[in-house]
């Protein structure tokens, strides 16, 4: 079966982050990046399910062209080829245009299965894997902790629910599914796979080849630190003064002790 | 032109879409209305809610259509959106209006930085407000509810299930420490149960540890975890998206030990210390054992 997995390329975690002067995204100077972490998980399921049925896994990835290198890092760790939509680093598409974009670049391949992360660490939508298959036309099914594959030809997953619940559901392929991040154990590149990623097929599609993206219909206009709305009572110096200052507000003043 | 709220049977935050949807039709001036699945209808499914609340919308012209952002609302209203070339504007934790237009403010990167997104374009406009952003009034003012009843559906659902019993009950614990990615590697997880012996409390964790088998899965707070309010709830290395914050907001008293002021969970915290965990936390045990022994 082929498979596709949407992954996105988002600032490493714990980066120093700070609002750009434009006042409309994150200052991208000497940033480094690391794949959105449950698309990591989306690719391992991929990969486990090409090693049960066989087939081919093409990941996919938007944005400008330091996006190579996370696509690298997923040809490393054992996908089959891929596919780089390039993005203008100023565009500002948002949901609807991206999945447009991705649902363009995936027409002609014709995947049997199509996974993406529930959720961006940076925009935190949560929505591209569902815009995307209403765009392919193809049922999905979110937040997916299990796939199991049945006859070639149809699902049964593990959805998660809320509060510690999960229920299974069944659909007919191709579909989309949002893959929630813990549900396999993440494998690391090994060194053949980085060796081998480098002859493997890495296609660019500039955006522009792709057909025409919808107006956006939503317009992010200013980004800003949060205010501050309560003031926790921070102690700072050496750890042992802070450590004596807490435990005193905790005893007397909070008397949780 | 009206704000029409979509209701979650049964789910506690349909009050919040309710409360913030009458916010947004007072403030725009135009009538609330409401929507519900009708009683004994056919089980949630993506493709079935899709397609009744597309008809629902089409007939009812809202230019506001106000969800709680519910797994359920994330499984099927960026569907809906699309239908009408819209974008859900989705985990809404607050918004203005000038001169009858909306803005609303979202987080990005994880609760570190807000955005204000304005809506383009004509109605109706699609979002979902995150959970505790508007907090419910205790009047439902009556309104007449548009009942839809949803259709066939691609996908077929199997009744909930829960994973085997829990053999831990945080929600009874008075004193809870808890772990987060910031303790970096399983190896370390001793310095945190250090500290939850030190203070007789359970020991709790958010996602990113339980996913990767550095603790069980019962010991997870938050949104798929469990829901916990002691009333000591110390937050070690957690940055406190909201997914953890709902489990653990009800806490009496929060201390959250972070080397990033900025973390969101000092949003949250009654006390805090900035700093290196692997410094702060044993000086913390020696400092409750030596008053221990005197
Ligand atoms: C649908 C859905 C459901 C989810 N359900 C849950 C849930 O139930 N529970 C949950 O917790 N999450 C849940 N999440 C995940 C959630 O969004 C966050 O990704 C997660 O809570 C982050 O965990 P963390 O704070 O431990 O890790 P991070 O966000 O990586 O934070 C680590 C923190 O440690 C600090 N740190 C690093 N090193 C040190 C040091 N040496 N000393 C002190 N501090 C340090 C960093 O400054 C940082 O703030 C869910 C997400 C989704 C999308
Ligand atoms: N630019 C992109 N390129 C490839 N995949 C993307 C892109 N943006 C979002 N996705 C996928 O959609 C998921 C959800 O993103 P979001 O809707 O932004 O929260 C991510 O986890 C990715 O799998």
């Amino acid at each position: 079966m082929k498979i596709a997995v949407a992954i996105k390329q988002v600032p490493l975690r714990d980066s120093p982050l700070r609002v750009a002067a434009s006042g409309l995204w994150i200052d991208e100077a000497n940033l480094s990046y690391e794949i959105n972490e449950p698309d990591a998980y989306a690719l391992e399921e991929a990969l486990q399910l090409r090693e049960k049925h066989g087939g081919e896994v093409v990941v996919l990835c938007a944005g400008p062209e330091r996006v190579g290198q996370t696509i690298r890092e997923a040809l490393a760790k054992g996908a089959d080829r891929a596919i780089h939509v390039e993005l203008d680093s100023g565009a500002s598409l948002d949901t609807l245009g991206i999945a447009t974009l991705l649902a363009a670049a995936l027409k002609s391949e014709a995947a049997d299965l199509i996974l993406t992360g529930l959720q961006s660490d940076d925009f935190g939508y949560g929505q591209t894997g569902v815009v995307l298959a209403e765009l392919l036309g193809v049922p999905h099914s979110t937040i997916i902790m299990q796939v199991e594959v049945r006859d070639g030809n149809s699902l049964r997953v593990k959805r998660e629910l809320e509060d510690g619940w999960f229920q299974h559901i069944e659909m007919p392929l191709p579909a989309v599914l949002t893959i929630q991040s813990g549900g396999n154990k993440l494998r690391y590149a090994t060194l053949m796979g980085i060796k081998k990623a480098k002859t493997k097929e890495l296609k660019v599609l500039k955006a522009a080849d792709l057909g025409a993206t919808p107006p956006a219909s939503v317009v992010l206009e200013k980004l800003y630190s949060p205010h501050k709305s309560k003031q926790a009572q921070i102690f700072s110096g050496d750890p042992k003064t802070a450590a004596a200052q807490l435990l005193e507000k905790l005893r007397f003043e909070a008397r949780v002790l | 032109m009206s704000v029409l709220v979509i209701l979650e049977t049964g789910h506690r935050m349909s009050a919040e879409a309710w409360a913030a949807g009458r916010q947004f039709a007072e403030a725009l001036g135009v009538p609330l209305r409401a929507a519900a699945p009708a009683e004994g209808a056919a089980p949630y499914t993506p493709d079935g809610y899709t397609a009744a609340l597309e008809e629902l919308i089409r007939r009812v012209a809202p230019s506001l259509v106000v969800f709680a952002h519910t797994y359920q609302t994330r499984d099927y209203a960026p569907k809906l959106a699309t239908r009408f070339g819209r974008v859900l504007i989705s985990d809404v934790i607050a918004a203005g209006f000038e001169n009858g237009a909306p803005v609303f403010v979202r987080q990005l990167f994880q609760g570190k930085f807000n955005a204000d997104i304005r809506p383009a374009g004509d109605g109706p406009h699609f979002v979902s407000i995150q959970a505790g952003a508007f907090p419910a009034t205790a009047d439902a003012a009556a309104v007449d509810i548009e009942t839809f009843t949803p259709s066939a559906s691609r996908q077929k659902s199997e009744a909930p299930f829960r994973e085997s019993a829990r053999e831990v009950d945080l929600t009874a614990a008075p004193i809870i420490v808890s772990v987060g990615r910031g303790i970096k590697e399983q190896a370390n997880i001793p310095v945190v149960e250090k500290l939850a012996q030190a203070l007789g409390a359970e020991l709790a964790a958010s996602r990113p540890i339980c996913d990767a088998g550095w603790l069980p899965m019962e010991r997870q707070v938050g949104s798929s975890g469990q829901t916990v309010s002691p009333k000591l709830y110390v937050a070690v290395g957690i940055s406190g998206a909201i997914q953890h914050l709902v489990g653990m907001k009800g806490s009496k008293t929060v201390v959250a030990i972070n080397q990033d002021p900025n973390a969101p969970i000092f949003e949250i915290a009654d006390y805090g210390i900035v700093g290196d965990l692997f410094e702060i936390v044993p000086a913390l045990v020696a400092e409750i054992d030596k008053s221990k022994s005197p």
